[in-house]
Order: C-alpha cells, then sequence, then structure tokens
C-alpha cells in the first residue's frame, strides 16, 4: 500500500506561494486517510458478521433438520448399546422373600381369523369345534361367513392347541404373539397376588395389567421396561404360606367355619411373611366379581384385609395397655366387675352372665370381663382411649399394599359417647379388619412401637412412633401369656413357643340391623414367643360351630384358638424358631437397707 | 518437490477413502452380528424364563406334598415339627480311636500244654 505523505511537497509549495496555511492541507489529508481506514474497517466487519451469520444459520439448520429427522423417524431399539439386552419388555416376575416365583411371565399365542382369507370356513368352524369344545359352531359360522374382516377367536392358546391350528391349514387363522401371566403355585397367596388380565389389544400384542392385589397396586414398577430384570420381591414366604394355608384349611373344615383367614407377621419389620383368606381362588383363571349377593361371599373377597368385623374381645387388651401406660392401674390393681352396670341405659353384661366379682387388671382380661374393662375404659375417657386407637391405626384403611387394603375403612361410631367408650374397650362398636388388629399387637409384641404392615421384603426393623412405654407393653404381654396357660385360650398352648394371646367372640351383625343369635365371628390374636416376642398371628373363623361336651360351641377357645395353636406348631419350625424354654419370672429379691 | 507432495496427498486420500470403506463395511458387520447375538440372547431369555417357570411349578407346594405322600414308605417325610429340633450338646462325640496294639499279650490256655510237653 502505497503512503501518501500528509503534506506533499508539491502542494504546499504553490500554498505558501499563495500565502494559504499549508495545514489546511493536512488536515484535509487526514480527513482523507481516516476516511479510508473507516471504510476498510467497515467493510471487513461487515464480511465478519456475513461469515458469523453464515455460520449460525448453518448451525441451526443442522440442529432443526436433525431435530425433524428424529421427530419423523420410526423408534428404534439401538443395537450396540451394552444395555440392550437387560431390558425385557416383559412384566417384571414377583418372587417370595426367597426370590422364589410367585408369578412370571409365559409366551403364548392368541388366534384370530380374517374371514376373507378362508378357504373352507364351514371346515375350519368344524375343525375348531372339535380343538376348543367350549366354541359355538353355529355362531363360528356365522362369523366366517358374514360380512366380518376380522374375529377373535381365543386369547390365549397353549403350544399344542396352536399346533393343531396350524394342521387344519386355513390360511384364514392367524396367531398373534401373547404374553400371559402365570402363577406356578396355583392358589397359593391368591389374594395377595390379585391376578392380572388383558388392557389394550391388538394382534401384535396386547397389554398385560394387573386387577387386583400386589399386581394392581405394583402396576407402574412391574410394566416399567427398565424393571424387567428386577423382580418385586414379597415379605410372604412360600413354605409358610403354603403350611399355613394347608391348615387353615383343615381347621375351617374341623371347626364347620364358612370362612377363615390368617395374618402372620414380623413384629419388628412388620412385614406379612403370610396372608390367608379362604376360600380361595385361581389367580390363573380369576373368577369374575359377582354381580349379586353378598361380596364378602366370593372367593375373591380378601377376609384378612377387606373383611371389616367387630372383632370381640381381642381388643381388651389394648384397653388394659392404655391404662398400664397412664399410669391408672396395675397388672394388681383391684377392679370391681361385679354387675348391675348401666351406661346411658344400656346394660353392660358378661359373657353367660356371669359374675366374676372383684378382680385384678390381670384377671380381668385373663376371664375377659367386659365390665371389668368397661370400668377401666371409663378412668382412661373418650379422648384417651380415641388417641389412643388413632395411634394404632384403627382409624384409617391399613398402608398395607395391596389395592383392597385402601377400601378397608374402619366402621367408628359417629359421636364417641362414653357407651362407645365401654363398648370398644371390649371391641363392640368399632370394626376394623384383622390387618389392624395385627398391627395393634405387633406395637405390644415389639414393646410400644407402632409398625405399619408391609407386603414388600425389608431389610430392617421399622422404628415407628412409640404409642406405649416398654414396661406397660411388657405388662401386656404378660396378661397375654396369662390368657393362653390359665384363661380362655388354654388350647393355645404350644410348647417350646410360650404362646400368648386373646381370643374374641363377636356375635356378627345382619344385614338389616341388630346381631344373629348363632353366627360369630371367632378370632384368636396371639403372640409368640411372649417372653422375646417375633411374631403376630391373628386367627379369624366365620361362623365357626363345634360340638363338643354334648353343646355346640361357638367360642373362639373352641375354635379358633385349637387352630392357631395347630398353626403355630406347623409353622414356628419353618420360620427357623427353636422351642425355648420359658424364662421364669425372676425370684424376688428384696433391696434391704442395712 | 511440489509434485511428489500431490502425489503423495493424493495417496493419502486414497488411503484414507479405503480406510473408510472398510471400517464402514465392518461395522455394519459387527451390528449385524451383534443383532443376531441379541436376538440369540433374547431367546435365551425367554427360555429361561420358560425354564424358572417349569422349575417354580414342578416346585409348588401342592405337588411337593403329593410326592412325599407318594413315597412315604420309601422317604418317610413329615411336615416339620418343633420336637425336632437338637441342640449341638445332644451329639455325641465320635468314640476315640483304639490305641494301636504293639505287644500282644496271648491270655488263652488253649495253647499252653503244646509249648510245654
Amino acid at each position: 500500500m502505497t503512503r501518501t505523505p500528509l503534506r506533499p511537497l508539491a502542494r504546499i509549495l504553490p500554498a505558501r506561494a499563495k500565502g494559504e496555511n499549508p495545514d489546511a492541507i493536512e488536515r484535509e489529508n487526514i480527513r482523507q486517510r481516516h476516511a479510508e481506514m473507516q471504510d476498510r474497517a467497515r467493510v471487513r466487519a461487515e464480511s465478519r458478521l456475513l461469515v458469523l451469520g453464515l455460520f449460525f444459520f448453518c448451525a441451526f439448520t443442522v440442529v432443526g433438520g436433525r431435530m425433524g429427522l428424529m421427530a419423523i423417524s420410526e423408534p428404534e431399539e439401538p443395537v450396540a448399546s451394552v444395555h440392550g439386552a437387560a431390558i425385557a419388555a416383559q412384566r417384571a416376575d414377583i418372587t417370595d422373600r426367597h426370590g422364589r416365583i410367585l408369578a412370571t411371565n409365559f409366551e403364548t399365542h392368541s388366534l384370530y381369523a380374517q374371514p376373507p382369507e378362508l378357504i373352507d370356513p364351514l371346515a375350519a368352524a368344524r375343525g375348531l369345534v372339535k380343538i376348543f369344545p367350549d366354541l359355538d359352531e353355529e355362531r363360528l359360522v356365522k362369523d366366517f361367513t358374514g360380512k366380518r374382516k376380522f374375529v377373535w377367536i381365543k386369547k390365549r392358546i397353549s403350544p399344542e392347541q396352536k399346533q393343531a391350528v396350524h394342521d387344519l391349514g386355513d390360511p384364514g387363522l392367524l396367531f398373534g404373539p401373547r404374553e400371559m401371566r402365570l402363577y406356578p403355585n396355583g392358589k397359593l397367596a391368591a389374594h395377595v397376588l390379585g391376578g392380572a388380565g388383558f388392557g389394550r389389544e391388538g394382534v401384535n400384542a396386547a397389554e398385560v395389567i394387573g386387577v387386583a392385589g400386589v399386581e394392581k397396586q405394583f402396576d407402574d414398577y412391574l410394566r416399567d421396561p427398565a424393571n424387567g430384570a428386577h423382580p418385586l420381591a414379597l415379605s410372604i414366604d412360600l413354605t409358610v404360606q403354603a403350611a399355613a394355608e394347608q391348615v387353615l384349611a383343615g381347621g375351617m373344615k374341623l371347626m364347620n367355619a364358612k370362612g377363615a383367614s390368617a395374618i402372620l407377621m414380623d413384629v419388628h419389620t412388620g412385614e406379612v411373611v403370610s396372608a390367608v383368606s379362604l376360600p380361595d381362588f385361581d389367580p390363573n383363571d380369576r373368577p369374575r366379581p359377582p354381580v349379586s349377593g353378598d361380596p364378602s361371599d366370593s372367593p375373591l373377597f380378601n377376609r384378612a384385609v377387606q373383611g371389616v368385623y367387630e372383632l370381640g374381645s381381642t381388643f381388651k387388651i389394648f384397653t388394659a395397655a392404655q391404662a398400664l401406660d397412664l399410669g391408672i392401674v396395675s397388672p394388681e390393681t383391684i377392679i370391681d366387675t361385679s354387675g348391675p352396670m348401666r351406661i346411658s341405659g344400656y346394660p353392660i353384661g358378661e359373657f353367660h352372665n356371669k359374675n366374676y366379682g372383684k378382680l385384678s387388671v390381670t384377671d380381668v382380661i385373663m376371664h375377659s370381663s367386659n365390665r371389668g374393662t368397661g370400668r377401666i375404659a371409663l378412668e382412661i375417657g373418650p379422648e384417651r382411649q380415641k388417641a389412643f386407637l388413632g395411634a394404632l391405626g384403627m382409624f384409617d384403611p391399613t398402608p398395607f399394599e395391596i389395592v383392597e387394603a385402601r377400601g378397608a375403612q374402619p366402621l367408628l361410631p359417629e359421636r364417641w359417647t362414653e357407651l362407645s367408650t365401654v363398648t370398644i374397650s371390649y371391641g363392640h362398636g368399632l370394626s376394623t379388619s384383622p390387618m389392624h388388629l395385627a398391627a395393634g399387637y405387633a406395637a405390644i409384641a415389639n414393646g410400644g412401637h407402632y409398625v405399619s404392615p408391609t407386603i414388600l421384603k425389608q431389610t430392617g426393623p421399622q422404628h415407628g412412633p412409640r404409642v406405649l412405654s416398654d414396661q406397660a407393653a411388657a405388662s401386656a404381654r404378660m396378661m397375654l401369656r396369662k390368657v393362653v396357660t390359665d384363661g380362655t385360650a388354654s388350647f393355645g398352648e404350644v410348647p417350646g413357643y410360650a404362646v400368648g394371646g386373646k381370643t374374641g367372640t363377636a356375635d356378627k351383625p345382619r344385614p338389616q340391623g341388630g346381631y344373629y343369635e348363632d353366627k360369630v365371628i371367632a378370632t384368636f390374636a396371639s403372640i409368640f414367643p411372649s417372653h422375646d416376642p417375633k411374631y403376630v398371628l391373628i386367627v379369624t373363623l366365620d361362623e365357626p360351630s363345634i360340638q363338643a361336651y354334648d353343646e355346640e360351641r361357638r367360642t373362639a377357645g373352641w375354635t379358633a384358638v385349637p387352630v392357631a395353636a395347630e398353626l403355630i406348631g406347623r409353622v414356628a419350625p419353618l420360620l427357623g424358631l427353636r422351642p425355648d424354654v420359658e424364662p421364669t419370672p425372676r425370684a424376688a429379691i428384696t433391696l434391704t437397707s442395712n | 518437490m511440489r509434485g511428489i507432495a500431490y502425489v503423495l496427498t493424493a495417496l493419502f486420500v486414497f488411503g484414507l477413502a479405503f480406510w473408510a470403506y472398510r471400517e464402514n463395511y465392518a461395522t455394519q458387520q459387527v451390528l449385524k452380528e451383534t443383532r443376531a447375538l441379541q436376538h440369540d440372547i433374547g431367546a435365551a431369555q425367554v427360555r429361561l424364563g420358560v425354564l424358572r417357570a417349569e422349575w417354580a411349578y414342578l416346585n409348588r407346594p401342592d405337588r411337593l406334598t403329593e410326592l412325599a405322600e407318594l413315597n412315604f414308605d420309601r422317604l418317610g417325610l413329615l411336615p416339620l415339627r418343633p420336637d425336632q429340633f437338637g441342640r449341638i450338646d445332644e451329639v455325641s462325640y465320635p468314640p476315640e480311636p483304639l490305641l494301636p496294639i504293639t505287644n500282644p499279650v496271648d491270655v488263652s490256655s488253649m495253647a499252653a500244654g503244646e509249648e510245654q510237653p
């Protein structure tokens, strides 16, 4: 670039000669030079802006184009990824606490027809009826020869049936893959598992959705493809569940009961090791819900969780435990149980109109005295009683994780009067499910902490809120043990397991009001071993009645208790509990001053 | 000099093109193998699922109870009862082995007359 001088001599000299100021020439030149520099800088900046604009345009075009392409392309499984193999497009399995399968998937086929493709519709219909005797030939013929383009024939067929249909050789009969839910153990834990059915269906696939129980409660987890390889581990123990079902079914038959339920629960972790409700059903072939009659007569009805009953005298221990906790009584305090006792005009009576006279609190529980418990409850008062039962979770559906538990809303009196306080103290006027009772007894058994019953396998004990002092819980356990050794549950003794428990016999309410004379719900709520409780067992029999000593017996002591004892003798060894010698109370040592 | 540089660059570009071509086909081959493997794994998993289900079905408690009852003569299996628990001190120690006999003494008098006729 040639640089023009600011003061060119050729112009300066003539200017001087004319007497002009040569500085004006210099300023003019400087101005011109600056103008040139400005022009150059602008051109450069403009070209830079252009390049930058072009760059951004290209970048946005690429990003936008890629987005568009991704939006219109078909989804495709990543082939080269490491994780591809682990994702199974299946519903996750359900296992018991030791990893034994309770529910898994099985690949089968569905059968459908495209009538326009059928070569010989009549022969095809005849052949199909031969393979599937439950099909209606006339209907098939009507479907095959009518205007329909598509006919579902069977939702699930076995490989043998598929082969047989294949051998018919008609190109209009087609198969679609189907995944079905399989419960290899049949009726075992049917109420807990619930069942599964098909949701939206297509030719190539069908949704498997849970319809009840755990399958419905954890439907989202089980359907999540990322969980395909992570089975849902329940707290149920397959072996214990099978033994419990067997013993309970036998007991139900012996006691002529029309239904029975049993709950076995770990008192520290809240894990429900076994939950049985009889009669049961096969989840592989789940019956339809009944449209008429009492829903509780259906085998689908889960008595352990859904059945809301007045559980009778089993509640007395809560009254006693609370009174001990509040320091109102000690186990030796004498209570007057003699009659008559009238609350708000209603007489409070005893079983068989007995009169026990003056009893200690322990004996009130042992003899199951209504009046004694009622008088203790009056000391406690309605507010405190309500608060305590609320803390034990008696007013809300249990947090037990199966769908049916949400519907089991306990029935409370509308107004908690003094009469309610007395009747609820011995288990009348408040209807709860056996699962509520199990949670309440677990609090007594584990030293006073509320545990929420759970169906999922836990890793450690729950530390729920404290509802009872350690001492009150220990005294209550001693009373429960006394009920078995000397009281109404004497058939409940199982050598080596120090069973403690409380019986309860409640009259069944009539649907039209009032109570049946000859229909009861017999309950035995037990803890074992009572000196160091590990498990709570609740056994409930619906309408039991046996003949013993020339008399018809319905009370829990004659019906539910022997069944529970047999159950404990059978399942405790399976749970790894070694029979143990019960520690005797220490010899009284009195500290005397020296 | 410049000519050589051009030729070398051209050769280098050829080489790169050949390498890219080969890599492309090798990748496609690997993807194909992966797909086949994935398919095999899927099939194996399905088979595994069926086998697991069958194992669970064959081990269902109902069937085991029935089998135990059918074979009671041979196996004599009964449900576990509390009285079947033992304690470690109820197991006796094995009998102590006999000491080796190094100097046997003949205590029979049958041969007494034979030695001293």
